[in-house]
């Protein structure tokens, strides 16, 4: 009798088993094949494979082992961690809802998300960096079934003129940015508050005012590009369908004024007296748009 | 005796071998046959009981907005019935028995950022079937729809000044139903609904209309966005369209 009841308990354990070892079998597989995952930048190729010590050494604490941001430090993060498996991401030179390029990722990698906790892995050899940007691919099944989009140029800068920086001032009105990031850049337009995530989290508009580094970059072609592509997964839209690149860099020339730093742009604001927009002000006239 | 039973089951194979090859030919002509016209689906969706008070929206923040709703104050729009119970924006779609392809409309469907509001409020869509988003408002909007995460569609998130060309685009999946907001209104709430065959909305009386449905069995699918869904099966007979009438109680 006892010798039954026991037959039976090592038969149940043996089928839980064995299904536990079928099933772990089939997600190794999976994993295998999408280890196989490459990233081309420039002249490196990085290989998916090559990057499984250094995730599981760096990057697992907050992106989690499944690469879907749920680490175990995620719970005190804010903003939360990439969720790697959706391929949203903030950062990029390719149109808005479209995958970025492996340089894209090769570059956030290196250089880190500002006003978040990831930081510049640039300590990393390129090479290993190459190799995690393919590891980063390797969670999202979009990279099997999509390329990446057509990437954003960005036009060789123009010298920085008073008429740049006021024409810059007046696409700050026309594109109404000032709902979100305020009159005076201080991320308190009347849209501020009510800003969420993808995630429905609340989400801050950048504060120019106090910040000197942008999400993707510190330089004026970062800014550039991230009005052109938006922030993927943030309230912060893609404006390449209705500015110009001579427009698109009036406004970084702009923008520049209201940072907290010396700057060319911020010298010539002083000297003609720039005031801040009123957002109340009558649209302006047909004229002065049709450049 | 048993040479000729040799011969007769010769015969009645060979016979059961070729009436099986004329029966595979001709079988898939017979369903390929195009279909009796006159088909389709018409009915009504009623809300059974009152429905649940929607919240006012304050638009003083945009005044261009506000000053059109001066004389019909704007509320939310979870729910929106007429007064003999009439359910509007309820998209009904065949989500079962559909062989055909994609189906493509006279016209393209639009919608429409006007007084801060989208119209329509939901926007019935074939899948790939090009739609337009058009900004009739002197404000800047932002059209940020957002599709359920890891599925085929994908979020996307552009601004459109006023007077900006119509924005034109099509989604790649079925999906019922991708949620629409902009960031810089955050009242502003529309739904794209995705489906692979044809599909009918329901207008502010309750009635919706689905045409090119050939005679056949289907399984109706109703989605209204605060009630979920509901499915009904339905015969569709040659000359006439069917009925489908809906009934969702309210919470």
């Amino acid at each position: 009798m006892r010798n039954q009841r026991l037959n039976w308990i090592v038969c149940a354990v043996a089928i839980v088993a064995l299904c536990g070892i079928s099933s772990a079998q089939v997600t190794q597989d999976q994993e295998d094949q999408s280890l196989g995952t490459e990233a081309h930048i420039g002249k490196l190729t990085g290989h998916a494979q090559a990057a499984k010590m250094n995730y599981r050494r760096y990057c697992v604490g907050c992106h989690g082992v499944l690469g879907d941001g749920e680490g175990e430090n995620a719970a005190w993060l804010d903003p939360k961690p990439r969720n790697f498996t959706l391929a949203t991401f903030k950062c990029r030179s390719t149109p808005s809802g479209t995958l970025p390029t492996d340089e894209d990722l090769f570059n956030t990698i290196g250089r880190g998300l500002e006003s978040s906790n990831m930081p510049s892995w640039n300590p990393l050899s390129s090479q290993a960096r190459a190799d995690l940007v393919a590891y980063v691919k390797h969670f999202s099944e979009r990279w099997k079934t999509e390329k990446s989009g057509a990437v954003i140029e960005v036009t060789p800068e123009p010298p920085i003129t008073a008429d740049r920086i006021k024409a810059g001032q007046a696409m700050f009105q026309k594109l109404e940015c000032w709902k979100c990031h305020g009159v005076e850049g201080r991320a308190n337009g009347p849209s501020a508050d009510t800003l969420t995530d993808d995630q429905n989290r609340p989400i801050k508009p950048f504060n120019f005012h106090d910040q000197t580094r942008f999400k993707c970059g510190t330089e004026d072609r970062d800014l550039y590009r991230i009005f052109m592509t938006g922030l993927d997964g943030t309230p912060m839209p893609s404006f390449a369908d209705n500015v110009k690149p001579e427009e698109a860099w009036d406004l970084v020339f702009y923008l520049r004024t209201l940072q907290p730093m010396h700057s060319k742009e911020k010298e010539i604001a002083k000297q003609l007296g720039l005031k801040p927009i009123n957002p109340n002000a009558p649209a302006p006239a047909p004229a002065d748009s049709g450049k | 005796m048993k040479t000729l039973n040799g011969h007769k089951l010769a015969v009645i194979l060979g016979v059961a071998v070729v009436l099986g090859f004329v029966v595979m030919i001709s079988l898939p002509y017979g369903v390929k046959a195009a279909p009796p016209s006159g088909g389709g689906v018409t009915g009504t969706i009623k809300l059974d009981g009152a429905a649940p008070h929607q919240k006012p929206i304050d638009m003083s923040k945009e005044p261009t907005c506000a000053a059109q709703h001066k004389d019909h104050p704007i509320t939310t729009e979870g729910v929106v019935a007429g007064a003999d119970g009439g359910l509007a924006n309820v998209v009904v779609y065949v989500s079962e028995g559909w062989t055909g392809g994609d189906v493509t409309p006279a016209a393209e469907p639009e919608v429409t950022q006007k007084g801060c509001q989208y119209l329509p409020h939901v926007l019935g869509l074939g899948v790939n079937e090009h739609f337009k988003v058009v900004n009739a408002d002197q404000t800047s909007h932002n059209i940020h729809p957002m599709p359920a995460p890891g599925g085929q569609n994908h979020e996307w998130n552009k601004s459109q000044p006023p007077g900006a060309q119509p924005i034109d685009t099509s989604w790649p999946a079925q999906e019922v139903a991708i949620h629409v907001k902009c960031n810089i209104h955050p009242w502003m709430s529309g739904y794209m609904v995705v489906v692979k065959g044809p599909y009918g909305v329901s207008d502010d009386k309750g009635s919706y209309k689905i045409d090119n449905l050939p005679p056949g069995n289907y399984t109706l699918t109703a989605w209204q966005e605060t009630y979920g869904t509901q499915t009904q099966k339905i015969t569709v007979a040659a000359g006439k369209p069917a009925t489908a009438n809906f009934t969702f109680k309210a919470k």
